[in-house]
């Protein structure tokens, strides 16, 4: 397993981001290093600021200072398919995923894969189901790539939003609130996918309100409150009371 | 990167649909086709005039009046858009259609005398290039449909007008445009091709009208389209997710444009074929059809929320409507009762997959 946070290589290093949306200072002087492999848990009230770094992270938004650097390269996002193209995915708390579409075409949705038909290029189906279902295999969700979404689970839908990052072998997958609406069993299987992104070397952003789930999983814990990063701890080095009063603002900093 | 798997992935919690719970058996189109197989079988027993050669042929050349235009409404409707425009547009594009086709072949019109000159004897006209006057008069009556359909996706997908208030509003501009250019009045092809334009819009070819070809060989095409291209694809995605799509990098706008254009160029073509059936366009052609090639395509399990339907669904509607109408006549009740019984059969189609898909 790759050792977090003092690594050397970071995959993702923000420096002094701030946004300022008019009047309202929404980010201020957030600095973050993000290593391969590692999981953080980015927490913190509504209105804290962890949207707006998320968009800013994803290219939705240019930040108004700062510096943003992938694999050690100062890079700037005019629109998300920048930040795609090198590399970041994000997961939506909505999924993102069309209802009608199997698992196989929502995975490819976008990037499908042709095979060509003399002047035509036409679907490769076959070709897309085997990579879905080595996809899904890699993340152990017992999903079938013809199956409608329509028809699925939470946690098999999580699974299947996953592997969309999977298929273009991001390096940094950013989830909003994957837990937020599903069972506990199916929190266990996100939670285990999490795992499976780690175990490949991916590095994960976790945004979550549910303290368990990021203790069970992260490895590192952000709390961001009124736009300013207020702690940066390793899970070992800290507690849910603690990030509960640091969220609250009961303590102001660690 | 990818590790190798300890053990192939076992499908232990997860039950495998049924064939019956799935594809086409599992749709509205499966139960609708189902319910016009057992209205064949009903009317066949009714009318002893139902299965006989010439009313097939009748029927058949009957709902291929409004099929082709239900497939390019199916694509829209795919996407959870509405085009109303339909029905203008097939009589303007038949109007210019035979509008243009006599202009240039009339020598002395402006523009006439590249295409047609005048015989030794002074009153036969003559093309110059065969071919070329059809060729040229369908292109003007598609071609004012592509723009039609540009300005109806523009408005839609740029300017992020809803679907049902353009096309309200183009149904009445593009009506009103066919009475200022026709004056009102109806125009009919003529001139040296226009036994070739009649050919081709109401001959018989192997025994089966010719439109009925046409339609086939498109919803053929618009299968293929829908399932194995990745704009069909997209244009499903749209309609399941239209922030997903755009969210995946779908290229949203395009898509929108695209079935708007589709849309009216197949209006368009199902105009001029009436247009050569009817043997004119008059200026009050197809007047309400939209409402026709709507409701066609709903029975025929397109949901006007978006992100279901296709060409054998728009097919099984028409000739569903069609059947009724043709078995109502032969039956011999009051016509009257035919738009009630289509518009019994619409909120019918609709209720029986709610309810199905409550049971599943």
């Amino acid at each position: 397993m790759v050792t977090p946070h003092d690594a050397g290589l970071a995959v993702l290093e923000l420096k002094g981001i701030g946004k300022e949306f008019g009047a309202i200072r929404a980010l201020h002087g957030v600095d973050l290093r993000v290593s391969p492999g590692e999981v953080v848990g980015l927490m913190g009230d509504n209105g804290a600021g962890k949207s707006t770094l998320v968009k800013i992270i994803a290219g939705n938004f240019p930040p108004s200072h700062g510096e943003i650097r992938f694999d050690g390269k100062v890079v700037h996002f005019a629109r998300p398919i920048d930040a795609r193209a090198i590399g970041i995915e994000v997961v939506y708390q909505d999924l993102a995923l069309a209802d009608n579409l199997t698992a196989a075409a929502n995975v490819f949705l976008g990037r499908e894969l042709k095979r060509k038909l003399g002047p035509f290029a036409l679907l490769d189906h076959k070709a897309m189901a085997a990579r879905a279902l080595e996809l899904f295999g890699e993340l152990r969700s017992e999903t079938r790539p013809h199956d409608l979404v329509k028809q699925m689970s939470g946690g098999q839908r999580q699974a299947v939003a996953i592997a969309r990052t999977r298929l273009s072998n991001a390096k940094l997958v950013m989830m909003d609130e994957p837990t937020a609406a599903i069972s506990v069993r199916q929190v266990e299987q996100v939670l285990s996918l999490i795992h499976r992104l780690k175990e490949q070397g991916v590095a994960v952003m976790l945004i979550s309100h549910r303290m368990p789930d990021v203790f069970a999983v992260c490895d590192r814990v952000v709390v961001m409150r009124r736009g300013e990063k207020r702690a940066d701890k390793a899970i070992g080095d800290t507690s849910p009371e603690e990030v509960t009063s640091l969220i609250t603002g009961a303590k102001e900093a660690a | 990167m990818a590790t190798p798997l300890e053990s192939p992935i076992t499908f232990t919690n997860v039950g495998k649909a049924r064939w019956w719970q799935s594809g086409l058996f599992a749709s509205q189109t499966g139960y609708v086709l189902l319910a016009l197989v057992a209205l064949f079988v009903v009317m066949n027993f009714t009318s002893p005039y139902f299965l006989t050669e010439g009313n097939i042929q009748n029927v058949a050349k009957n709902f291929s009046f409004i099929a082709i235009a239900t497939l390019g409404v199916t694509f829209v409707i795919i996407t959870g858009g509405i085009d109303l425009s339909v029905g203008s547009v097939m009589c303007f594009s038949a109007m210019i259609t035979s509008m243009v086709m006599t202009q240039i072949s009339t020598p002395g019109l402006p523009g006439a005398g590249w295409f047609v000159h005048l015989a030794g004897d002074g009153k036969t006209v003559i093309a110059n290039v065969a071919g070329l006057i059809l060729l040229v008069s369908i292109l003007a009556g598609l071609g004012v449909a592509l723009i039609v359909g540009l300005v109806n996706g523009f408005c839609i997908a740029v300017l992020g007008l809803s679907p049902f208030v353009t096309t309200l509003g183009m149904l009445s501009i593009v009506r009103g445009l066919g009475y200022v250019v026709s004056n009102g009045r109806g125009s009919f092809p003529s001139g040296p091709e226009a036994d070739y334009f009649y050919t081709l819009t109401s001959g018989v070819v192997f025994g089966l009208p010719a439109p009925f070809i046409y339609l086939v060989v498109l919803a053929v095409a618009m299968a293929v389209v829908l399932h194995h291209t990745s704009f069909g694809r997209h244009v499903f995605a749209v309609g399941g997710n239209e922030k997903a799509a755009a969210l995946t990098g779908i290229a949203v706008v395009r898509v929108k444009i695209g079935i708007y254009v589709i849309c009216a160029l197949a209006a368009g073509l199902q105009g001029i074929i009436i247009c050569g059936w009817l043997g004119s366009a008059p200026a009050n052609m197809a007047t309400s059809y939209e409402l026709n090639v709507i409701a066609a395509a709903v029975i025929g399990g397109a949901n006007l929320a978006g992100g279901a339907g296709g060409p054998l669904g728009a097919i099984v509607g028409c000739v569903l409507l069609e059947v009724i109408r043709n078995g109502l006549v032969l039956a011999q009740v009051n016509s009257y009762w035919q738009q009630t019984l289509v518009g019994v059969i619409i909120i019918a189609a609709v209720l029986v997959d709610r309810l199905r898909s409550r049971m599943a």
